[in-house]
């Protein structure tokens, strides 16, 4: 890319030219800034054209080539100054995110009933295309649980109050009205909550191979050898429609605010408009879905474990989102402002002392999960106080993909893929073969360096190292 | 017949193409494209009839709107569908869409597709040929 320019190790920028309102940033080593797609650096200057865009458009170590936004693309806004909102910026899986849970026991304990708990968790876990949850909602429930999120799980009997503080924004979005979510968007969640998806969502066992600060760690009461378990997953079918329903409204509401878009995926409308106020409304309506349904599957999660091993204590270490939009305070050049923050396919990162983080993890600063592939690793992070200043508290959220699902396949078959990963002690449970060659581990960029450029840049510290041994995959 | 329709690749998704001898052709070899990403179009038997009716007067927004209408037919009907007649006047589809129930066990699904984009979107003609294609969000 020619006009991009390196300001530090792990940092690089476009300056503004053109229709660009701020610079664009990227973070990254050499190695992930050399492979990367040209189409981040096209996307990300894109956003950077949007009314009232603060500072720049950011783009985490782990970009690649999205919609509209690059993955992996953080850009805030200004409702004072025009800013916008955007469902493209925010993606189709609203609020798709990674939870993990500790259990409180170590890799010997699970060993002889490996196989038992793997078949428990793919009984007690609906996964895949056409699987239907435990519930059955009706629309006025499905409302209570789009203005309730973790809550309305946790008073449903789906968890427990220490849930709720280990969920960000303490398990509610603010600002969700159920009302701006069509009865279409309902209508498909009405048997899936409680379900895990397909594609690259999935729910693993997995065992602390590495731990890389030990005080973190001990704060975040993580330990070598401990088992947790992981889940990645989104808001179903409900937040799919109704990034669909405001797509083209949002189209509609930038023509009539003078919007000029370089692409039509930036669909957007400003923040202070009548379609902008409704899809925050829905879009946090969405969180909460996606929230509650990772609530509820972790109560899945807790009954299949107390089947199979009834000492278990699981308590869930931190539940993050990484496809969001959220008003937070952030101080730009010393003054303290209310922005719109989209994170697409982006963490955030709260350092320590944040007040927004629950008392017991406020010291050691916010835990981001970092999801990895089916035969590699995943990682636990702490927000870095170096990250406010740098892109509003944001870092990585994955591996990222290297290469399309028709190369997978190509290369790869799901049965060649379930037997290399046995041979290294690994167990996975599928619906579809061809969806596993899919996810192949090589299919997706290499997230140990996506981890160590993460750490680097100064967005997230890493805290410890995860291996999968089961994961079952939608 | 020849396949008149394609998957391209994306990075992280799927790109789906369509061709006919006039847009509404090509719509329905799409909509064949974006079934088949998920299940093999030739496992579905053409059982039961769906209507679907959408307008936009772009034509690039009425593709869209033609899939996603279809999406949320099959994500609540529980149904996989297979073959597809469009109509297309004054910026108003009139579709159908034949399918059959899904069945996990015969229809051995992939992959649920989460929305379609307004990338790469294109509804084209050229020398007679019609070609409709975007990609689509897994």
């Amino acid at each position: 890319m020619k006009n991009l320019k390196k300001r530090s190790g792990y940092q690089w920028f476009i300056e503004p030219s053109e229709k660009m309102r701020v610079p664009f940033i990227i973070f990254g080593d050499d190695d992930i800034i050399k492979n990367l797609d040209e189409k981040v650096y096209e996307q990300g200057t894109n956003v950077a054209s949007l009314p009232g865009i603060v500072k720049a458009s950011f783009a985490m170590p782990d970009a690649h080539w999205g919609y509209g936004f690059p993955i992996g693309g953080v850009a805030a806004f200004d409702p004072d100054k025009g800013g916008v909102i955007s469902a493209g910026g925010v993606g189709f899986d609203i609020s798709c995110g990674v939870r993990t849970i500790l259990t409180g026991l170590k890799e010997d304990q699970i060993e002889s009933v490996k196989d038992r708990l793997a078949d428990e968790l793919a009984r007690h876990i609906p996964a895949g295309v056409g699987s239907t949850g435990r519930l059955n909602l009706s629309k006025d429930k499905i409302d209570e649980m789009l203005a309730g999120g973790v809550k309305w799980a946790v008073e449903r009997g789906y968890g427990t109050q220490k849930d709720l503080q280990r969920t960000e924004e303490n398990g509610i979005a603010s600002g969700a009205v159920p009302a701006y979510v069509s009865d279409k968007a309902k209508e498909r969640q009405k048997e899936e909550v409680g379900t895990l998806g397909s594609g690259n969502h999935y729910l693993e066992v997995q065992k602390v191979i590495e731990i890389f600060d030990a005080e973190i760690a001990n704060a975040y009461n993580v330990t070598l050898g401990d088992i947790v378990v992981t889940i990645h997953c989104g808001s179903r079918g409900l937040g799919h429609q109704v990034a669909t329903d405001y797509m083209p409204r949002m189209l509609e509401a930038a023509k009539e605010a003078g919007i000029e878009l370089p692409e039509r995926d930036l669909a957007c409308a400003p923040i202070n408009s009548s379609v902008g106020k409704q899809y925050y409304g829905a879009m946090r309506a969405g969180i909460n879905c996606a929230i509650a349904n990772r609530q509820v599957l972790t109560h899945l999660v807790r009954e299949a474990f107390d089947k199979v091993l009834p000492q278990a204590d699981l308590k869930l270490l931190y539940d993050v989102s990484h496809n969001t939009c959220k008003v937070e305070e952030h101080k730009v050049d010393g003054k303290s402002m209310k922005l719109y923050i989209h994170r697409k396919g982006a963490t955030r990162a709260f350092g320590p002392g944040h007040p927004a983080l629950p008392q017991d993890l406020r010291d050691a600063g916010q835990p981001v999960l970092i999801g990895g592939t089916m035969g590699t690793f995943s990682y636990i992070l702490a927000g870095m106080e170096e990250s406010e200043d740098l892109c509003f508290s944001s870092c990585s959220h994955g591996a990222g993909r290297a290469m399309s699902r028709t190369q997978a396949t190509k290369k790869w078959s799901g049965r060649e893929v379930v037997k290399s990963l046995a041979q290294k002690g690994i167990i996975i449970k599928s619906a579809s073969m061809k969806g596993i060659a899919e996810e192949a581990p090589g299919a997706y960029k290499d997230v140990v360096s996506v981890a160590d450029a993460t750490e680097k840049a100064h967005l997230a510290k890493r805290v410890a190292k995860l291996a999968p041994l089961i994961c079952v995959k939608g | 017949m020849r396949k008149n329709w394609e998957h391209y690749s994306h990075t992280a998704d799927m790109g789906i193409r369509g061709y006919g001898a006039s847009m509404e052709e090509a719509f329905a070899a799409a909509a064949v494209a974006m079934v088949a990403i998920n299940v093999d179009p030739e496992k579905i038997q053409q059982e039961q009839k769906v209507k679907i009716t959408c307008s936009e007067q772009d034509r690039e927004l009425l593709f869209i709107a033609w899939l996603s209408n279809l999406l949320y037919e099959m994500a609540t009907r529980k149904m996989f569908f297979s073959k597809f007649e469009v109509e297309i006047k004054d910026g108003k589809l009139t579709g159908c869409a034949w399918g059959e129930k899904m069945d996990l066990k015969k229809h051995k699904p992939v992959v649920e597709i989460k929305g379609i984009s307004y990338s790469d979107l294109k509804v084209t003609q050229e020398n007679g040929k019609w070609t409709a294609q975007c990609i689509v969000d897994i």
